[in-house]
């Protein structure tokens, strides 16, 4: 009896989790006859052919290039800088560390409008609207508080005595980091990676307005504004989804301990 | 430590450049009259004269709160139900668990263009559900305020209590089995040990989701650009989207300014109580 209800649960847990996106998997792998059916078909009969023409006709792969490029970039120059600020937060004493984590939570929590017109001009006249720098440089800006936040929670949990141990054996400063600190904080630097590659490759805000030129756009604006000039072309645009899905799926599948245990830090201790 | 500033030097410059300067400009600008009809001029509070007259923005801060409240609400509901389901399984429980976090990693761009087609009023799966072959009876939700609202609730929920129910989930693992065994032997049923044992110990990682859940709701506009673009009649426009429209499609940069601050001076005050609540219970240090 017990048995059945976890199973009734879970069942219910994967069709609410799933159920949507196999939905729109279902409708990439239509025929255009039968996208068009009403009432609409559960089933697809298994044709390529919206996929055919999301990558090659509507130049999907290239969105995709251009969100590899910006998340990647954003990636390296974020946890970066993030990493040297949170090292020596994570290992100052205790008056000036609550504050300055609170200023780096709060500055993660701006909405998108109140910086995005200053933003928007400082590009302009950078003369890097429609470039990939355009939305690399905001893009930092805008992850380096949660990079920070989470940086400093996993470093803090690292025990000190490492470093103290290593400067007792005569190591300097650069050398306790580079050959003591860092190997011990790579895992740490690796989830946090993950995740600020997640954000920027999902967001949609900057990249709507810096991104106007066709050719230069991010896999969520060519999403949000997919041609289709009277009606909308379900079939093509769910291909492109689930396209836009697939390097997401991957990253799950293979690091969800890193995902959650980044997700998690800072919600729970230790 | 001596290197510490130097250190923090980038991200502070970085931070400063992308985050405090522009803030800083933006509420400059609201005391301007600014758009290329205009051109430029000090106008003191005149925006936000305009700002407390203007039904349109107060609807929109309205049908705002309503969303991140009833949303984040059912998003905390949906999570623990779902970490709770899930914390039972032993076997498999890793692919489980990469299905559940599923919906986090989808761009919040692609969840909402499928849920605008769930909502279809010709081909959706709404429709098809609810009234099967009577193609005639399908109706248009996207096109009447009450269920286009719902729609996008809808759509974030989805999105979001994966979210929640990670980190619900995460608590779970930490409560001691020993207490749930003592729980069950002084003869407490399921409910009861869940609201008496599990709840207590789990409430400070739910209180962190619900502050950066809280947090993301007010800020919703992907979801919105997507499903309705605040349609019918800006009955689904939300305070982002408001500034957005009037600070770059309609180019009025110190109306939109003003916005903007009102926007970001609401989403502070929240966040300030939150912090302080949340951050009691040990969030900082």
């Amino acid at each position: 009896m017990r048995l059945l209800w976890t199973g009734l649960a879970l069942a219910a847990v994967v069709l609410f989790c799933l159920g949507p996106v196999l939905w729109i998997l279902s409708t990439s792998l239509k025929s255009p006859g039968l996208v068009d059916d009403r009432p609409p078909s559960l089933l697809p009969d298994l044709d390529a052919g919206s996929y055919r023409v999301a990558l090659e006709g509507r130049g999907f792969l290239r969105s995709m290039g251009n969100s590899l490029l910006v998340a990647g970039a954003t990636t390296v120059l974020t946890v970066l800088m993030a990493s040297l600020a949170a090292y020596p937060l994570a290992r100052m004493a205790g008056r000036w560390r609550g504050p300055v984590l609170g200023l780096v939570l709060a500055a993660s929590m701006f909405p998108q409008v109140s910086i995005a017109g200053a933003v928007y001009r400082m590009l302009m006249g950078m003369g890097l609207l429609n470039t990939h720098p355009g939305l690399v440089l905001p893009y930092t800006g805008l992850m380096l508080p949660l990079a920070i936040w989470m940086l400093t929670g996993f470093f803090g949990r690292l025990p000190r005595e490492l470093e103290e141990a290593a400067v007792v054996d005569g190591c300097g400063p650069w050398t306790t980091v580079w050959r003591v600190f860092a190997p011990v904080a790579a895992p740490a630097v690796f989830t946090t990676a993950i995740l600020v590659f997640i954000y920027a490759w999902n967001e949609f805000f900057f990249a709507l307005l810096v991104m106007t030129d066709p050719a230069m756009q991010t896999v969520p604006v060519a999403i949000a504004k997919f041609p289709g000039q009277y009606r909308v072309p379900w079939g093509e645009l769910s291909a492109a989804a689930v396209v836009a899905i697939l390097p997401l799926v991957a990253m799950v599948l293979l690091l969800q301990r890193r995902i959650v245990s980044g997700l998690t830090t800072g919600a729970t201790k230790g | 430590m001596r290197a510490a500033l130097p250190m923090m030097l980038p991200a502070a410059v970085f931070l400063c450049g992308f985050l405090l300067f522009p803030v800083v400009s933006t509420m400059i600008n609201s005391l301007y009259h600014d758009s290329p009809l205009t051109g430029r001029e000090f106008c003191g509070l005149d925006n936000y004269r305009r700002l407390a007259g203007d039904d349109q923005a107060l609807e929109t801060v309205e049908f705002t709160f309503v969303f991140a409240l009833s949303s984040v609400a059912l998003e905390m509901v949906a999570g623990v139900l779902i970490a709770l389901a899930i914390s039972r399984v032993v076997l498999g429980r890793g692919p489980l668990r990469a299905v559940v976090i599923l919906p986090w990693a989808v761009p919040t761009v692609v969840a909402a263009v499928m849920w605008k087609y769930i909502f279809n009023d010709q081909y959706g799966l709404l429709n098809y559900l609810v009234y099967g072959d009577s193609v005639a009876m399908y109706r248009a939700w996207l096109a009447r305020p009450a269920t286009a609202r719902l729609a996008i609730i809808a759509a974030d929920v989805w999105k979001a209590s994966s979210f929640v129910a990670l980190i619900a989930l995460a608590g779970l693992q930490s409560v001691p089995q020993q207490l749930m065994e003592a729980a069950r032997i002084d003869g407490a049923g399921p409910v009861r040990r869940f609201f008496h044992v599990t709840l207590p110990l789990i409430r400070p990682a739910l209180l962190v989701a619900l502050l950066f859940r809280v947090m993301d709701a007010f800020r919703v506009f992907d979801l919105v650009f997507v499903m309705t673009q605040g349609a019918p009649a800006g009955q689904t426009s939300v305070m982002q989207y408001f500034g957005y429209l009037k600070m770059f499609p309609e180019q009025q940069y110190g109306y939109g300014a003003a916005v903007s601050v009102v926007v970001f001076a609401i989403i502070a005050a929240l966040s300030i109580v939150l912090v302080r609540t949340v951050g009691r219970r040990g969030l900082v240090e």
